[in-house]
């Protein structure tokens, strides 16, 4: 592989990095340099470890073996703050504002100007102004509450607030996902200026036309492993898709029956939600599995969510079996059929403390109740059923339901909404860090329900996944579906290719709208 | 310039709402009152005042930092039946003994005259400011939440209060009495400064009750730089989002035994007044209790989000001012006082529901439960 050798004046070495999570590897083994003054992107699909690498960096989480350097000398950081102290600076995705505080003292959060010995708002807000200036955003007014800005303005304080603790490494992870274009054009100009002032820039983004405009270099990661690092223009965008593909694992799939023309279930017109969905229109029949893929945060779960009635101020049409539905909440899209496998079972899935039974009757209560009671003989009977029909592997049913592990919650959260017989079945990354093994009872679970008629949209950040299971798939980004991929175009090529908004068969020619 | 202060406004709108709320009420109580807008009513109001703002502003801090403190009550209730104890203007060299249970114990002999006076109110306060160390202590390093942390202290205090004073006693000496909750004309008078209070500077502001220039010194020396260390604003991240602040580097173990500490020092501000204003110690439950309702109350009137992150303790001063008020209507205008939950029910409730009005703005639902 034609790697460029780690140079002498490296600035940050990362030798032999590994960490795992509950014994699923997240690095294993990593190499890895950057030096002062360029931009070093680092690319790879969803899981690569592209976010614990830079976790590692910068101290929010410890590796379990290998060794950094920085400027040459070995340092290992025990928190943010140690890697700051060090000129490591991380600028994460998910925002570190706090909310009620304002931008002022948002930015001088760690170390304020200080008069006798007490904060110097004065000084602070000059300091605000200043480090917004240098980015070029002198119209956020340091007086007002983080919470009360848009988040493209709430990304610029985060930039700022990086800036004001003099980076030597600063590190950017989509730290522009939700910048308007003309604040972008404003930070690239500022990233030029730290790179020539000689700061270390690493640069993560799923933004292909990003990483081609700013990266003087650029690292591939795959399944947890450096795969090559090259300088810029040594490989094409075509290039970069396929070492970013490349799996080991064949999970097995249910078959995929013929392609029939179910009756329509559901049909999406022009949903739209806050500009984080945008015109969104996609047909789903009875007896279909539809994927929705992409990168994350491409707006995949929020239209989940706008689905199942959970967010307000969706507009354009929701038919259900051609009759046009406004689910105002949770409760009235369980009304019409719809049920949905939230993101975090643990949270949002299940009520970890309460019993594995009534975790599973919770969702169906009025089937299984006469008049205002809770018939617990019913109740038992559909509580059976369900544990049989999953499978669940549970000791009884009055444990708590915290007892069971990962995969066997998910089918508990799964199993409460078929107690429901819903029509429509949203899956929000059902198989996230479950086993191998589940995994493969749900794939074929979801192909049965989608027999006996139903109608389902999986999200899955796992490419894998949505070609082996799903009859069409959806890609997403921006908001947007970008394309919808089906029969033979169903290739992890062309979906990594649609979820980076770029044409990969026009051999690195950039396709972004 | 105007935009900035517009910005100050909105964000405030909490406590600018007390403020109005408490103008309107006193206005109208002192045209009501058949004495009104004078020194007199004033400083009487002054010593109802007292000892709730001092707990308000006492619940603040932990609220701030989105935790509830049950003890405050508590704790004044114990530092007051210390300081019938330790503030009893007995002569230099008289034994300082505890009477519990029958039992005489001499615990050695304390300094007498304003020596004397000075170390009971600086070992009061201090024995406050160490009970709000301990719980913040509990809930950081027990890992405990602090509502049910300081349940927990908090009987542990009466507990200490009941032992104390078993029965209501003790006594308090009677010039720090009449110089703290009279009129600053009273105080000069009892300390002999000032010419005795009759230099003539000294008259525009004689009028003054003691206990009003108590809270504005506590407010300003205490409050305001607290507010303005890097340690006061750590509580206001932590309450804002615990994980934003522990990214960002901030002590949050130490903001948040910082907030109870402070906590208790405020507590045991208002202990020490009760004992003072009324010369005695009581490890009286109900009234522990009331109180430390009250400042939950008092919080909320003023301004300061239950959620954390938003507030100060100057709003609560005026939610305590503002439900004492009420309470001072009930007395004029003759209302049975049975009535009076009642409307400071309906008071709360009308508060509350203008801080909720945020909620309409929610685009995801999902967000109302986190």
């Amino acid at each position: 592989m034609p790697s460029v050798p780690p140079t002498q004046q490296a600035f940050l070495a990362l030798s032999g990095i590994s960490k795992r999570y509950a014994g699923v590897r997240a690095l294993e083994g990593v190499d890895f340099a950057c030096e002062r003054g360029k931009i070093h992107a680092v690319l790879g699909e969803n899981g690569a470890g592209k976010s614990t690498l830079i976790k590692i960096i910068a101290g929010v989480v410890q590796p379990d073996a290998g060794t950094m350097r920085l400027a040459g000398n070995e340092v290992s950081f025990a928190s943010p703050s140690a890697a700051n102290a060090a000129g490591v600076v991380c600028i994460f995705q998910e925002l570190s504002l706090m909310p009620d505080l304002s931008v002022a003292d948002n930015i001088s959060i760690a170390s304020p100007p200080r008069r006798f010995g007490l904060i110097d708002a004065r000084a602070q807000r000059r300091r605000a102004e200043a480090l917004l200036a240098e980015i070029g955003c002198e119209d956020v007014n340091p007086l007002m509450r983080a919470r009360d800005l848009p988040l493209s303005r709430r990304q610029i304080v985060e930039i700022a607030k990086a800036l004001g603790k003099k980076p030597q490494l600063l590190i950017l992870d989509e730290a522009t996902s939700a910048l308007t274009s003309a604040d972008v054009e404003k930070v690239y100009a500022m990233l030029a200026r730290l790179k020539s002032e000689g700061v270390a820039i690493l640069y993560i983004s799923h933004r292909m036309h990003e990483v081609e405009a700013l990266a003087d270099r650029a690292s591939v990661f795959r399944n947890g492993r450096h795969i090559e690092t090259f300088d810029k223009g040594m490989r094409s965008t075509a290039d970069i898709v396929q070492l970013m593909i490349g799996r080991d694992i064949a999970t097995q799939y249910p078959p995929k029956p013929a392609r029939k023309a179910g009756r329509p279930m559901l049909a999406l017109e022009n949903l739209s939600w806050e500009g984080r969905l945008d015109r969104i229109s996609l047909r789903i029949g009875a007896g279909q599995i539809v994927g929705l893929g992409g990168l994350d945060g491409q707006g995949q779960k929020s239209l989940l969510l706008a689905l199942f009635g959970v967010l307000r101020g969706v507009s354009g049409r929701v038919m259900v079996e051609d009759r046009e539905v406004r689910a105002g909440s949770p409760a009235a899209a369980k009304a019409v059929g719809i049920a949905l496998v939230p993101e975090d079972r643990k949270t949002e899935g299940l009520m970890l403390p309460m019993s594995i039974a009534d975790n599973l009757a919770i969702a169906s209560l009025g089937a299984i109740s006469t008049g205002p009671f809770v018939d617990s003989a019913k109740e038992d009977a559909a509580v059976k059923r369900a544990i049989a029909r999953l499978q669940i592997k549970i000791g009884a049913p009055t444990d708590p339901v915290s007892t069971l592990s990962g995969g066997n919650q998910q089918k508990v959260v799964l199993a409460k909404w078929l107690m429901t017989d819903p029509r429509i079945i949203l899956l929000n990354d059902p198989t996230r860090g479950i086993d191998v093994g589940t995994k493969q009872e749900l794939y074929r679970l979801m192909r049965e329900l989608a027999d006996q008629g139903a109608a389902i949209l999986f999200y899955s950040t796992d490419y894998d996944e949505l070609i082996g299971c799903c009859d069409r798939v959806a890609i997403m980004y921006d908001g947007r579906i970008v394309r919808e991929l089906e029969g033979s175009e169903l290739t992890e090529t062309n979906i990594i290719a649609s979820a980076l908004n770029i044409d990969a068969t026009a051999d690195g020619g950039v396709a972004h709208a | 310039m105007l935009d900035d202060v517009a910005i100050k406004v909105r964000q405030n709108v909490g406590i600018v709402t007390a403020v109005l709320l408490f103008s309107i009420l006193y206005v109208l109580y002192n045209l009501a009152h058949p004495r009104g807008f004078s020194s007199a009513v004033l400083v009487q109001n002054g010593n109802e005042i007292f000892a709730l703002a001092m707990v308000a502003m006492a619940q603040t801090v932990p609220v701030l930092a989105s935790g509830l403190d049950l003890s405050v009550g508590a704790v004044m209730t114990m530092v007051g039946c210390f300081a019938s104890y330790l503030l009893t203007g007995a002569a230099a060299g008289a034994p300082l003994h505890l009477d519990i249970f029958g039992l005489h114990l001499a615990l050695g002999t304390f300094p007498g005259g304003i020596t004397g006076i000075l170390l009971g109110i600086v070992l009061c306060l201090a024995i406050g400011t160490a009970a709000g160390f301990i719980n913040g202590c509990v809930v950081v390093y027990g890992r405990i939440q602090p509502i049910i942390a300081t349940l927990a202290t908090g009987a542990v205090y009466i507990g200490i209060a009941l032992f104390l004073r078993p029965t209501p006693g003790g006594k308090i000496d009677e010039d720090l009495n009449w110089a703290l909750t009279n009129s600053l004309g009273d105080f000069a008078a009892t300390v002999h400064i000032f010419d005795d209070g009759a230099a003539g500077w000294f008259a525009p502001i004689a009028w003054i009750p003691v206990p009003f220039v108590l809270i504005v010194l506590i407010a300003l020396l205490v409050w305001v730089p607290f507010r303005r260390s890097v340690l006061g604003r750590a509580v206001y991240a932590v309450g804002s989002a615990e994980g934003a602040a522990y990214m960002s580097g901030l002590p949050i173990d130490r903001a948040k035994i910082a907030a109870f500490t402070l906590a208790g020092f405020f507590a045991g501000c208002g202990g020490l007044f009760l004992a003072i204003q009324t010369s005695s110690g009581n490890a009286d439950i109900p009234q522990a209790g009331a109180y430390t309702l009250n400042s939950i109350a008092s919080v909320v009137i003023g301004g300061t989000s239950l959620l954390g992150g938003t507030g100060s303790a100057i709003g609560s001063i005026f939610g305590a001012m503002v439900l004492r008020v009420i309470s001072f209507f009930f007395r004029i205008f003759d209302i049975a006082p049975l009535l009076q939950p009642l409307f400071e029910g309906l008071i709360l409730l009308a508060a509350v529901s203008i801080g909720a009005l945020g909620v309409l703005r929610v685009k995801n639902t999902l967000e109302l439960f986190r």
